[in-house]
């Protein structure tokens, strides 16, 4: 069950999120390679996840009763890294690591790194299989009425990837309800926008037509996140994905909407331009 | 001669894939943590019997080869031990990606089973007989590779890869082959053994030969007849590709200073490959190498294709008598 969302509760994720946003500038001014725009699009929905959502334990990452969050397009790593952090997983200095020799926090996820980690990923397209395998295994073990639930998010350009429609045909199959995905409907891929790319509309009646409880949300409104997570654990026959409309590169404007920062990091000037503006809007 | 533990009388033919699934059926009995996955081919890759005892831990996951594997990733990360299987040519040929990042990579306890491996499954064509899979599973960190004579090492194989932790994958074939190992031939991963000796011979010529899977019994015969010939040789059955037996390869290049290798697969890539790069550093010895010399197969019966691909008891007697 997810509790209640107050103002309060709001005002605080509020916060966290524009932190993780913060350290996401930090992180890849620092590492001077990587990608921008998912990872701030995503912060909200992370924030959601690791502040309100799941059932975790940070000082315990291998709890066997935790909920899963299986990071499919990996490249936003970034913002899980920056989420786990906050949320006590690592100390937020090691996020300046990012990319380098040695470090935990690989380019793309590599749990062998970074145990916490539940898969490694990077080469799109895997994540909801794993999903269904772990969702299957516990259904196994725990029966249909499991308190388990495995979050997956994916990204909309990642969607052309077939291995994602015969996890899609798959799970509906087996009518995983504790299967929750999101997909980053961020219209941006690397060669340009989606549409232009390789059109994925209609997207929700596609998603319906595999057999999923789909809605579509808001993806930078808590209330929104939040309520949608809690109907999609409220659907007892079937899988659910909340497709997240989300703004690539959100909170800094020269980011925003242009998907020149898909693969791009900024320079040091750009970083504190960025973070200047992501302070002033937490003191507005 | 072969040892007591090789029967060469034997008159049981089964498909080395029938081993499998015995051991598949065993493992389930031993370990509930076993779990199989296929991708619509259940009684082909002879995993029916276990889904009749098991079905709950049976997951028919339809012709989706790429989503299997990260199916499988995810329940060995849960704990289970997964067999997903299909045919050699479409897992691994077609899920390379996934088996390499999210099992791999990801260091999970994921066992690959690739059916109707080798230019032996005959009819169905070029499309279906994977001749390059060993180069694909062996060149992939922490991937165990084994390689099954018969079935009943088959049976044996499956059950030590479900006892061992980590990625492993397992080439079978099709069509039914002798099954000259019997209960008592020792089998361990990683562990060659002779399967013939013509024993200790002075001032003759000598030659040492290693094969895996179905052509071990053909080195067998190509071993009696370059015996009979006054050859000094013997057969090391090389069930397990990698890790690599490293002690028998280097104790036949050592006491044969010649070496014939024979596999249904490329010759690029294969374990005569895998053979060659151990010894090209340690203990460099002229080596001819039987299988597939950059060929895509066709249909044919299972001997006109061991002909045609130079893959017959003659070929490796002949590779033998080549050496200068």
């Amino acid at each position: 069950m997810i509790q209640t969302l107050t103002d309060e509760k709001v005002a605080l994720l509020t916060q966290k999120a524009n932190a993780i946003r913060q350290s996401i500038i930090k992180m890849l001014v620092e590492a001077g390679s990587g990608h921008t725009a998912g990872p701030l699009g995503m912060a909200d929905i992370f924030t959601a996840l690791y502040f309100h959502i799941m059932h975790q334990d940070p000082q315990n990452p291998t709890w066997k009763n935790r909920d899963r969050f299986i990071l499919s397009n990996g490249h936003i790593c970034p913002v899980l890294y920056a989420a786990m952090a906050h949320a006590g997983y690592l100390k937020v200095e090691e996020l300046q690591t990012l990319r380098k020799f040695g470090t935990k926090l690989q380019g793309h996820p590599h749990r062998e790194y970074f145990p916490a980690l539940e898969t490694s990923s990077g080469p799109l397209g895997s994540g909801l299989s794993q999903a269904i395998g772990m969702a299957l295994a516990d259904r196994l073990d725990n029966g249909i009425k499991s308190p388990l639930f495995f979050y997956t998010m994916l990204g909309d350009g990642e969607l052309n990837e077939g291995q994602v429609w015969e996890a899609v045909l798959h799970a509906g199959k087996e009518k995983l309800r504790n299967i929750v995905a999101i997909v980053d409907r961020n219209n941006i891929q690397i060669d340009g926008y989606t549409e232009d790319v390789m059109p994925l509309e209609p997207l929700r009646d596609k998603w319906q037509a595999f057999n999923w409880h789909v809605q579509e949300i808001d993806g930078h409104n808590f209330h929104d996140i939040i309520a949608a997570v809690g109907e999609a654990q409220a659907v007892f026959d079937r899988p659910s994905v909340i497709i997240a409309h989300t703004t690539p590169g959100k909170g800094v404007k020269m980011f925003e909407n242009d998907y020149k920062w898909h693969g791009m990091p900024p320079n040091k000037e750009q970083g504190e331009m960025a973070l200047q503006e992501l302070r002033k809007s937490l003191s507005e | 001669m072969v040892p007591s533990f090789i029967n060469l009388d034997s008159k049981t033919s089964l498909p080395i894939r029938q081993g499998f699934g015995d051991g598949l059926l065993e493992a389930g009995k031993i370990h509930d943590s076993v779990v199989a996955l296929c991708a619509d081919l259940t009684d082909s890759v002879k995993m029916t019997a276990f889904k009749d005892a098991f079905p709950h831990r049976f997951f028919e996951v339809g012709i989706t080869e790429q989503n299997m594997s990260g199916v499988a990733s995810g329940m060995a990360s849960m704990g289970k031990v997964p067999f997903m299987a299909s045919y050699a040519m479409f897992s691994p040929g077609r899920n390379w990606e996934q088996i390499r990042t999210t099992i791999c990579y990801n260091d999970v306890n994921v066992k690959i089973v690739g059916a109707h491996a080798g230019v032996s499954v005959g009819p169905d064509g070029g499309t279906h007989q994977a001749i390059e899979d060993i180069a694909l599973m062996r060149v992939l960190p922490r991937m165990t590779v084994v390689v099954p004579c018969d079935a009943e090492e088959a049976r044996k194989a499956t059950l030590a890869i479900a006892n061992k932790n980590g990625s492993a994958y397992i080439r079978l074939a099709r069509e039914k082959t002798s099954v000259f190992t019997t209960k008592e031939t020792p089998f361990e991963i990683g562990k060659a053994y002779s399967v013939y000796d013509s024993g200790v011979k002075e001032g003759t010529k000598k030659v040492g030969i290693i094969a895996c899977g179905t052509m071990v019994y053909h080195a067998i015969l190509a071993a009696q007849k370059l015996d009979e010939e006054g050859y000094e040789v013997a057969v090391l059955n090389l069930h397990t590709i990698k890790p690599l037996d490293k002690d028998s390869v280097l104790f036949y290049a050592r006491r044969f200073g010649k070496l014939v290798t024979g596999e249904e697969h490329q010759v690029a890539g294969g374990m005569g490959s895998a053979v060659a790069e151990f010894l090209a550093e340690n203990n460099p010895v002229p080596i001819k190498f039987v299988g597939i010399r950059d060929q895509f197969g066709q249909s044919g019966t299972q001997d006109e294709l061991f002909k045609h691909y130079k893959l017959t008891t003659v070929d490796i007697v002949e590779a033998a008598k080549s050496f200068i």
